[in-house]
Order: C-alpha cells, then sequence, then structure tokens
C-alpha cells in the first residue's frame, strides 16, 4: 500500500497557506465580477478591494449586543474558519493529503455539515432578531442543498471505488475525467458549495432584506473571521471540486502542479462568473427545486455512474 | 498509550457535555452540550481506525442536533427560547433510568468476554464496513430502509393540518394546489 499521508510536520501549516490563498483568490474574483468599489477609480485595483476590507475590519472595532450568549457566539465564529480549513486537509496534492483516511469523502462532507451547527449559532449568539431569522433561513437551505450534495459526494465515491481522495484523483488519471460521465454531480457539487457558504445566489441567510441576517451583529475581527471562513470553505471547494471532477494534476504537456492551479481557477471563474449573474434564490423556493429536480437528478447520476462501474468503464 | 488516554479524554469529554445537557439553563446550550458529547464520541471512533463509523457520527448528529434546535425552541414555551429554563423533568425517575442504564451497559462492556481479532487489521475499515451490511444484512436493510420511508410518509401525512382537499379543492379540479408557501417551480 503506498503512503498517501504528508509526513512532514511543516505539510499541515503549507496546506493551510494553500487554502487561504485559494480564499483570497476567490474573493478577489468575486470582487471583480461583482464590480466592488474600485480603489482610486481603477478597476484593475477591485482585485485588491477583500485584502483592504480585512484590514479595514482588522481596524473597526468590536460592537456588541444587549445579553448574547457569548459562549455559543465564540464557538460559532471560531468554528467556521476551523471548518473550513479542516476541509483543506483532504486536498489531494501529488497523491498525498494531510488527512488521508478510507473516509475522506465523507470528511469534507462533514465539515461542510458542522457549519449547519455553526451559522445557526452565529445567528443565534448576538440575541437579535434579524441573525436569528438568517440561521433559520441557513437550516431551511440546508435541508435542500444537502441530499443533492451527498448524492453528488457519493457519485464519486461510487465511480472511484474507494472514498480516500487520492484514489479518486487516481482513477481519473489519463484524461478520464469523472466531469464526462458525471456532469450532474460537478453541477450539483458545485450549488451545494455555494449554498453552504450562503453566498452568490443563495446569500439569502445573510441577506440584504434581514439587513445582514447573520452578519447583521458581527464586526471588526470577529467578522473577518466569519468572511475569511466563507471564503477558504468556498475556494477549496473549487479545489476540491477540481480534484474530483477534473482530475486534479491530471494532464498533457504542463506539470501537474500547474494543471491543478488552472483547473481550480477554471472552477473558480465558472462559480463566479455564473453565480454573480443569478438573483438570490429564496429558501422555501430552491428546496422545491432542490427536492423535485435536483435530488431525482442527483439518484439517477449515483445510477448511471454504478451501471458504468459495473460495465468496467472506469479503470 | 497515548491512543489510550486520548480515548479517556474523549470518553471524559463526552460523559461530562452529555452531564451539561441537564444543567445548563437554555434550549440552545443545551442542544450544542449534545452535540458536542456526540462529536466526541465520533472523534473518539476516528481514534479507533474507524473513519467511515466516526465522521458519519458526526454528520449525522450535527444535522440531527440542527434540526432538533428548530423543533426544541419552536415547540416550547417561551418564545425563540431566550428566557432561562428548567431542563429536566421527572427528576427522580430519570435519574433512576438513566443510572440503571448506566450501570448495566458499564457492566456488560466489563464482563464480556470480547473475542480477540484472528487476522491483521483490514487495509480499509470503510470497505469491511460496507462489505458487512450490504452483504448478509442487504435484504433486512432493504426492508429496514422501506419501513423507516413509511414511517416518515406516515408522520407527514399525521402531523400535517393540509390535506389534499385543502391544496386541489373539494373535486380536486384545481390545476395549481393552493399552499401558504409557494414552490420554486412553476406548477
Amino acid at each position: 500500500m503506498t503512503e498517501t499521508t504528508w509526513t512532514s510536520p511543516w505539510a499541515g501549516l503549507a496546506v493551510a497557506g494553500v487554502a487561504v490563498l485559494l480564499g483570497l483568490v476567490l474573493a478577489s474574483l468575486d470582487a471583480l465580477v461583482r464590480g466592488a468599489p474600485a480603489p482610486g477609480g481603477r478597476p484593475v485595483l477591485r482585485a485588491v478591494t477583500p485584502l483592504r476590507a480585512g484590514a479595514r475590519l482588522l481596524l473597526e472595532r468590536r460592537r456588541t449586543t444587549l445579553a448574547p450568549d457569548r459562549l455559543l457566539r465564540t464557538v460559532a465564529l471560531v468554528a467556521t474558519p476551523v471548518l473550513a480549513l479542516l476541509s483543506a486537509a483532504v486536498l489531494p496534492f501529488g497523491g498525498r493529503s494531510v488527512v488521508s483516511t478510507s473516509a475522506d469523502l465523507v470528511w469534507f462532507n462533514a465539515a461542510e455539515a458542522l457549519l449547519w451547527a455553526a451559522v445557526w449559532l452565529l445567528g443565534w449568539g448576538p440575541n437579535a432578531v434579524h441573525p436569528l431569522v438568517g440561521a433559520y433561513r441557513f437550516l431551511a437551505q440546508g435541508l435542500a442543498y444537502e441530499l443533492p450534495l451527498m448524492f453528488a459526494i457519493i457519485t464519486v465515491g461510487v465511480g472511484a471505488g474507494s472514498l480516500r481522495a487520492t484514489d479518486v484523483v487516481a482513477a481519473q488519471a489519463d484524461g478520464n475525467w469523472f466531469l464526462w460521465t458525471m456532469p450532474v454531480a460537478f453541477v450539483v457539487f458545485l450549488l451545494g458549495a455555494a449554498a453552504f457558504a450562503f453566498w452568490g445566489p443563495f446569500r439569502a441567510p445573510a441577506g440584504a432584506d434581514l439587513a445582514g441576517g447573520v452578519l447583521a451583529e458581527v464586526s471588526g475581527v470577529d467578522r473577518l473571521l466569519v468572511q475569511v471562513g466563507r471564503a477558504v470553505f468556498l475556494g477549496v471547494a473549487a479545489a476540491t471540486a477540481a480534484a474530483w471532477f477534473l482530475g486534479g494534476q491530471d494532464g498533457p504537456v504542463l506539470p501537474g502542479p500547474v494543471w491543478y492551479a488552472l483547473k481550480t481557477l477554471a472552477v473558480m471563474a465558472l462559480l463566479v462568473g455564473v453565480g454573480r449573474r443569478w438573483p438570490v434564490v429564496r429558501p422555501e423556493r430552491f428546496a422545491d427545486v432542490a427536492w423535485v429536480v435536483l435530488l431525482p437528478a442527483t439518484i439517477l447520476q449515483s445510477a448511471v455512474a454504478a451501471v458504468l462501474v459495473l460495465g468496467g468503464f472506469y479503470r | 498509550m497515548t491512543e489510550l488516554l486520548v480515548l479517556a479524554a474523549l470518553g471524559g469529554v463526552a460523559v461530562c457535555t452529555g452531564v451539561l445537557v441537564f444543567v445548563v439553563d437554555s434550549m440552545a446550550r443545551a442542544t450544542f452540550s449534545l452535540l458536542a458529547s456526540f462529536l466526541a464520541t465520533g472523534a473518539a471512533l476516528l481514534v479507533m481506525d474507524l473513519a467511515y463509523l466516526g465522521l458519519l457520527t458526526i454528520l449525522m448528529m450535527t444535522i440531527e442536533m440542527a434540526i432538533m434546535a428548530v423543533f426544541m425552541i419552536m415547540l416550547m414555551m417561551n418564545p425563540a427560547g431566550l428566557v432561562p429554563m428548567t431542563m429536566v423533568h421527572n427528576t427522580t425517575g430519570s435519574a433512576v433510568v438513566g443510572a440503571a442504564a448506566f450501570v448495566l451497559l458499564t457492566v456488560g462492556v466489563w464482563t464480556t468476554d470480547w473475542p480477540d481479532r484472528p487476522g491483521p487489521p483490514p487495509d480499509d475499515a470503510t470497505a469491511q464496513v460496507g462489505e458487512a451490511v450490504m452483504g448478509d444484512y442487504m435484504l433486512v436493510m432493504i426492508l429496514v430502509g422501506v419501513v423507516l420511508l413509511a414511517t416518515m410518509v406516515a408522520g407527514i401525512a399525521l402531523a400535517t393540518h393540509r390535506g389534499r382537499y385543502d391544496r386541489f379543492g373539494p373535486d380536486l379540479d384545481r390545476r395549481a394546489p393552493d399552499d401558504p408557501v409557494r414552490g420554486g417551480l412553476p406548477r
């Protein structure tokens, strides 16, 4: 059995750094596409808007509400970025990842499912109406995206015949990317990623109609933690999609890491380009679409993958 | 040795946070103490190299607790649950039942003659779990799955106060259902 875990003590730090970089790149792309306010009237500088906003949040004074649940609020604030970094632990780089178990796909799924608790607590903590309503919106949205997302992840596991992230990449060697046979799972995975980061069309839990929803009462460093967590989660999800559906480092001529980076950027561009062009979807509308259209579609998709496995299509 | 110590610590965390459920005075804290207890249990399974079972415990319990928080706060006496309240009812009875169950399980764990592992540990414990569940017990799993689904459908049918006559009219001839919350699909 080949070694699939990075044993160096620096590997964890390096991957955490990569994860933060992924988040930053995604936030910059997002600022470019969204048309964020350009510093000094120069549109090129839009890409640095997230950095400026982050620096401003660092200097901003923290606001607090009357009688907040301090313990649970702190748990929520810390949990969001920590879960985002944990989800990066199973990112496969060159046949290895920081954490490599026989259930890496479930690891990513669990990290993302823990957001249910973190975001609800984020809304509960401040003892205020708008965040609490936002928190319940997130749970309603969760009921919509979670099952289709799980079936999309299961489809990947079925195709690879393993739940280990490095095996998933190995199964797609020589251009046999899962995207070709699992387009529905790919799209649903990206929809799910946008929904669990409550970003783009799925930002209703933090919507402007709720005065910011779950983010209404977090400010300063607290807000920075949550926003970094969301961006990193979405960035890592894009890299994960590149590894699980686009073969990760697989590609001709260019070296593997370059291919991996290019694919991740392409997924991010797709995510941001499409996501920022959609209006906000209300959770109850999304729930209807998710259960009536997406769920049967993903079940069919996993059935197609299972039949292809039985027919010996993969490997 | 280290593994045993970590396991013991996780077990301690699981028991302590489990006790906290009955000590704290808010629904949210009780719910998330219980979640912390389950997370410690899941982490203990991870330490035992049962990656799939541990992660599945963490995943399912998180979603379960989040949904439980919704229902508990929806159904209890003070709106939104912001007023402190006691988390225990029928204190004596539940303490007796709890202590009895704890003693029974502990005695069972320590007195059972556990078999030794016949071979080396498997490379992929996840695949082994899958074979164990989906091999010999496939029929049982299919039956249980159908029974669970029937229970859920029946539960929803009994709980909802709006039937098909409310939605499609007395003669069931309405083209689009009359629902208080409109869905996202054109129907």
